[in-house]
């Protein structure tokens, strides 16, 4: 409170200042809590990663040796309402006995599906001309990397994929 | 009658409509604001439109995994004017960029950026690009198989920037993979969160237009001084200026009619786009394409060398936007008159010729493998001789012709064949099919000994010659 006449104008410039602090402030204070909540929902897909899981894609008899075939299954973030969305695919390349490989469908230039070409034994993709050979190593076109891997096994005479994220081009070209 | 008026009296009166709105309406703008200035106008038409026919979509289409697939057939083959509204929303979006890009071509061409209208130029370029992302997240809520392998390439490409790169990709695709809450996302950003931006960037676009009065054609002998032109401007309109309602605004209202009329013209009688597959990330049988204000870009990405690419994938969004805004920091005074701005001229000229034959280029995508080719016709192989047969199936057969054209046949992603025969000998002809080379695999794992030499027969027969239907263009031939 202002003791002296004199003082009012200096008083009132003083409790000026302050409200306006004060009131942006809280404006301040309301928007982050109005801001804060929705964004850390929205970003909440960053962490909490989704448990792996294994999927059977068949029995063994399915695949002969040296195939390369499409399998089908679904990913592991599945969503009630996601219906189709939830599925993903490989192509199951069977080198032995007990050994497979699992390419990932996702081209390494642009993430477009390749597509499996079995009379030139080439994988091939549709959008920008990427092609690899059988073993997933580059064989042409744009794409700076050999084709991803998922783990692969098999349990019991059938075989399991395991459910794994969209492979990412690295940037080791920035 | 009476009644009526007198409620309209007292709304009018309440509201201040004459007093606030009716002054805007009337604002005195130069008298040679004519027919060039009507693509803004048209372009707020446009939005409208979207805004109009993205509500009624919006009343059916369920934005969550397959059901938007099955809400989207719906619209299109069975609700009532569905198809209708689909081609509106369609041919609206691509009215909406094409006038954009127009009116700020316009713009650019007149100086109307110079002093004081500088921030106008700004928000305008914000808002061409939120328009292209409204663009292009609408594109994936045509939820079939291209939106989804779009949704992956765009994260994708988010994935490549240093460090946060990963963050980005996974915050797009609602998780690590494409699923139930991908689709959610670029909805809530396609009808909240972008449409906003636009409402608040018109809403200050056109404030700026009031407040710094719509720019006159440009004249050789008005070159704008910014200690002198805002008195010169005000002296100019009180002596020819005249009220913007209604008499510079007609020419908007045709204007807009006539947009109008071809978006609905369009929508009736081409109709929506087609829907692909349904939205399963497991059918490989997809051929992501964006649509077609993204083709251009589509052809840029195909022909850069991989150590350039992700800067440019990165970059270009990025230096476009900053290269546009900055334009009036360049320059706000001095010529508006094109005729005294060849430089202005040329970047359209240049601009104009690059994106027109990059869009045709990148919707003719020659560097992609042709999946669908058909095999050889007898008059092509013009020949009886079992290896040459042979050979000519086996050039089918391997995928030589997904990248090679022979006789008008097959792809454009690899040199022609048609006189490889002229061009290679046999042995180089070997060496080059087992070994690969120039960007071509090697074909030795999937050949015999025997297959190997019925197609290098074939080859050989391939001279250029006049066969089937079309000539051989003999083009840059290299001697043996």
């Amino acid at each position: 409170m202002c003791e002296k006449e004199n003082e009012n104008f200096q008083c009132g410039a003083d409790r000026r200042s302050f409200l306006n602090r004060l009131s942006l402030g809280l404006a301040g204070l309301v928007g982050a809590a109005m801001a804060l909540p929705p964004i850390a929902y929205v970003l909440s897909p960053l962490v909490g990663k989704p448990p792996r899981k294994w999927r059977d894609v068949g029995g063994l008899a399915e695949f002969p040796v040296g195939e390369t075939k499409l399998v089908q299954f679904q990913d592991a973030t599945s969503t009630a309402w996601a219906g189709d969305t939830a599925m993903t695919g490989a192509w199951l390349r069977r080198i032995g006995e007990d050994q497979f490989i699992a390419f990932s469908v996702n081209c390494r230039h642009l993430g477009c599906p390749v597509r499996w070409v079995n009379d030139a034994k080439l994988f091939m993709c549709p959008c920008h001309g990427g092609v690899y050979y059988e073993d997933g190593a580059v064989a042409a076109g744009p794409p700076p990397e050999a084709l991803a891997r998922y783990p692969v096994r098999v349990v019991d005479g059938k075989v399991e994929v395991e459910t794994s994220p969209i492979p990412l081009t690295t940037n080791d070209l920035v | 009658m009476k009644f009526i008026k007198s409620i309209l009296g007292w709304l009018d009166d309440r509201s201040g409509f004459s007093d606030v709105v009716m002054p805007m309406l009337r604002h005195v703008v130069p008298d040679s604001a004519r027919w060039w200035y009507v693509f803004g106008s048209a372009t707020l038409c446009a939005f409208a439109v979207q805004v109009i026919s993205g509500i009624a979509l919006a009343t059916t289409y369920v934005p969550g995994g397959e059901a938007a697939y099955e809400s989207l057939l719906y619209i299109t083959n069975e609700a009532p004017l569905g198809n209708l509204l689909r081609g509106m929303h369609y041919y609206g979006a691509t009215a909406m960029v094409v006038l954009a890009i127009i009116h700020m071509t316009q713009v650019f061409l007149h100086a109307a950026y110079k002093y004081p209208r500088e921030l106008n130029w700004m928000s305008g370029v914000v808002l061409l690009f939120v328009v292209l992302g409204m663009s292009f997240t609408g594109q994936l809520l045509r939820w079939d198989a291209n939106g989804v392998w779009s949704v992956t390439v765009a994260a994708e490409m988010a994935g490549r920037a240093p460090l946060v790169g990963p963050a980005i990709a996974h915050a797009i695709l609602g998780g690590e993979t494409v699923g139930g809450s991908t689709l959610t996302r670029f909805f809530a950003i396609h009808v909240f969160v972008l449409p906003g931006l636009i409402f608040a960037g018109i809403g200050l676009h056109l404030w700026l237009v009031l407040r710094h009065g719509i720019s006159e054609m440009p004249k050789v002998t008005e070159p704008v001084d910014p200690a002198t032109y805002k008195e010169e401007y005000e002296a100019r309109l009180e002596k020819t200026g005249v009220p913007f309602w209604p008499i510079a605004a007609w020419r908007d209202t045709v204007f807009s009619v006539a947009v109008m009329a071809l978006i609905v013209g369009c929508a009736l009688f081409f109709g929506p786009p087609a829907l692909g597959t349904s939205p399963d990330p497991s059918d490989i049988n997809a051929n992501p394409m964006p649509d077609w204000y993204f083709w251009w870009y589509f052809a840029i990405l195909s022909m850069l060398p991989p150590q350039l690419e992700t800067f440019v994938i990165l970059g270009l969004p990025v230096v476009g936007l900053l290269g546009l805004i900055v334009v009036p920091m360049l320059s706000n005074k001095g010529d508006r008159a094109p005729s005294r701005r060849p430089w202005a001229v040329g970047t359209v000229v240049f601009g104009f010729t690059a994106l027109v034959v990059l869009t045709i280029y990148g919707y003719k995508k020659p560097w992609s493998p042709d999946f669908g080719v058909k095999p050889l016709p007898a008059s092509v192989i013009a020949s009886s001789d079992p290896a040459v047969v042979h050979g000519a199936e086996l050039v089918h057969q391997k995928g030589c012709m997904y990248c090679h054209e022979i006789d008008g046949f097959g792809g454009h992603r690899g040199p022609v064949l048609s006189d490889i025969g002229q061009r290679l000998t046999q042995p180089e002809l070997i060496i080059r099919i087992n070994n690969g080379g120039y960007n071509m695999p090697s074909f030795a794992a999937s050949l015999t000994a025997a297959e190997l030499a019925d197609m290098v027969t074939f080859l050989e027969t391939r001279n250029g010659a006049v066969v089937g239907k079309k000539t051989i263009a003999s083009g840059n031939r290299v001697s043996k």
